[in-house]
C-alpha cells in the first residue's frame, strides 16, 4: 500500500515539476494521471499483452486507486465549502449564475453525450 | 470574537481549542459526509440528493453558527482537499482498465469533446451577455466546466476572478451531477462511455464522482474527458476569447 501511494505521489510531483518546467497550460496532476497511464501501458505493453486488463495493473496499486476514488466526492467537500465567501456576490447576480450555469451545462452535456453516441453508434 | 455555545460557556478555553483546532474541522467534514452518504443511501443514491451539495450546506450552517470563517475551516478540511490530486492521478487506474474500450473509441472521444468544449464556454458566455453580465462575471464564468486550478488560470487571464470562478466550478460541478441520469434518461442515451465523457466534460471532477456511482466505465470516460477538457479548454479559450467578446 505505501508503495502505491508513493508511486501515485510521485506521478503527481513529476506532474508538478514538469508543468511548472515548461509552463505547461495543466494542473499537475493532471499530467500525473498520464504520467501514471503511460506507465502502466508501458508495463502491460512489456509483458506482451495489450494492456487495459484488470489483471495488469499492481493489485496494490488498483486497491489504493479504488480507494481514492471510491469517495471522491467527499474530496470535493472543503473546496465547495468555499462558495461560502461568496454568498453576497452569488446572491447579487443569481439569476444570471443560475440560467448560464444549468443551461449551459445541460447543453454541454447534451452535445458531448449525443456525438459520442452518433459517432460510436456507427461502428456498432 | 467566537462566540461560544452556551453548553461550553463554563469552560471557555475548550471552546477556544475546539473552535481553532484543525482536528475539529477535519472532524466535522467526515461526520457531515457521513451523515449526507446516508442520506443519499436512503433516497436510494437519487441523483436530486447530492452528496457534496449536502455536506457543504450541514458545514455552512454548523461554520455560520459557530462565527467560524472559512480560513479557520480549511486549516482543518486542507488534509481531505490535499489528496484530491493524488486521486485525479489515481484515474490512471479505470483508464487503465478500459484502455481496449478507449482505442476503440477514440474518434469519438476527440470529436464529443471538441464538440462538447466549445459549447460549454460559448452557451455560458453568451447566456451569461445575454442576461446582462458584467465582464468580470462573464469572464469568471468561462472556464466554469473544467477542472478549478485550470480554470481559476484561466479566469484570471481574461479579467475574471479567480476565487469567484472556484465557487462557480464547485456548483457546475454539483449541478452537473444531479442532471446526469436524468438527462442521459431524457436523451435515451444508456452507453456508460457516453455518459462518462458527457459528466467529465461539463462538470470535472464532481460530475466524474457521480459517473462512478453509476459504473466504473462511466467513471473511467469521466476521467478522460475532465483531463482532456482541461487541456483543451486552456487552449481554445483564449483563441474564443475575442470572438466572444471578452
Amino acid at each position: 500500500m505505501i508503495a502505491a501511494f508513493a508511486g501515485i505521489f510521485g506521478c503527481q510531483l513529476l506532474g508538478e515539476f514538469i508543468v511548472r518546467a515548461f509552463a505547461l497550460p495543466l494542473p499537475g496532476p493532471v499530467l500525473g494521471m498520464f504520467l501514471l497511464f503511460a506507465a502502466l501501458v508501458a508495463r502491460g505493453g512489456g509483458s506482451g499483452k495489450g494492456g487495459g486488463n484488470n489483471a495488469d495493473v499492481p493489485k496494490q496499486l488498483g486497491a489504493a486507486a479504488d480507494g481514492l476514488l471510491g469517495h471522491l466526492s467527499l474530496l470535493f467537500v472543503p473546496a465547495s465549502v468555499g462558495l461560502m465567501r461568496y454568498f453576497d456576490l452569488l446572491v447579487a447576480n443569481a439569476l444570471t449564475l443560475v440560467l448560464a450555469l444549468s443551461i449551459s451545462t445541460a447543453l454541454a452535456m447534451a452535445a458531448t453525450a449525443l456525438t459520442f453516441r452518433l459517432l460510436a453508434g456507427a461502428k456498432s | 470574537m467566537i462566540p461560544i455555545p452556551a453548553l461550553l460557556a463554563p469552560h471557555p478555553e475548550v471552546w477556544v481549542y475546539l473552535s481553532t483546532s484543525p482536528l475539529s474541522w477535519l472532524t466535522l467534514t467526515l461526520l457531515a459526509f457521513i451523515v449526507a452518504d446516508h442520506i443519499s443511501v436512503a433516497f436510494n443514491r437519487h441523483p436530486a440528493v447530492n452528496l457534496v451539495a449536502l455536506a457543504t450546506i450541514f458545514i455552512i450552517v454548523a461554520l455560520k453558527a459557530t462565527g467560524t470563517n472559512y480560513e479557520t475551516y480549511f486549516a482543518g478540511a486542507q488534509f481531505i482537499h490535499f489528496l484530491l490530486g493524488p486521486a485525479t492521478v489515481a484515474l490512471a487506474v479505470p483508464l487503465y482498465r478500459n484502455f481496449e474500450r478507449v482505442r476503440a473509441t477514440a474518434l469519438p472521444i476527440a470529436a464529443s469533446l471538441c464538440v462538447g468544449s466549445v459549447v460549454a464556454i460559448v452557451s455560458v458566455v453568451a447566456i451569461a451577455k445575454l442576461l446582462g453580465a458584467s465582464h468580470e462575471i462573464a469572464a469568471s464564468l468561462a472556464p466554469k466546466s473544467v477542472t478549478s486550478p485550470i480554470a481559476m488560470g484561466l479566469s484570471e487571464r481574461l479579467g475574471g476572478a479567480p476565487f469567484l470562478t472556484t465557487a462557480l466550478v464547485m456548483a457546475t460541478g454539483i449541478f452537473g451531477a444531479m442532471i446526469l441520469s436524468p438527462l442521459m434518461k431524457l436523451l435515451r442515451i444508456k452507453d456508460p462511455a457516453a455518459i462518462g465523457m458527457a459528466a467529465g466534460l461539463a462538470s470535472h471532477g464532481v460530475g466524474a464522482a457521480r459517473a462512478f456511482h453509476i459504473d466504473s466505465t462511466a467513471g473511467a470516460f469521466a476521467g478522460i474527458a475532465m483531463g482532456l477538457n482541461g487541456a483543451l479548454t486552456s487552449v481554445i479559450l483564449p483563441i474564443l476569447q475575442p470572438w466572444l467578446g471578452l
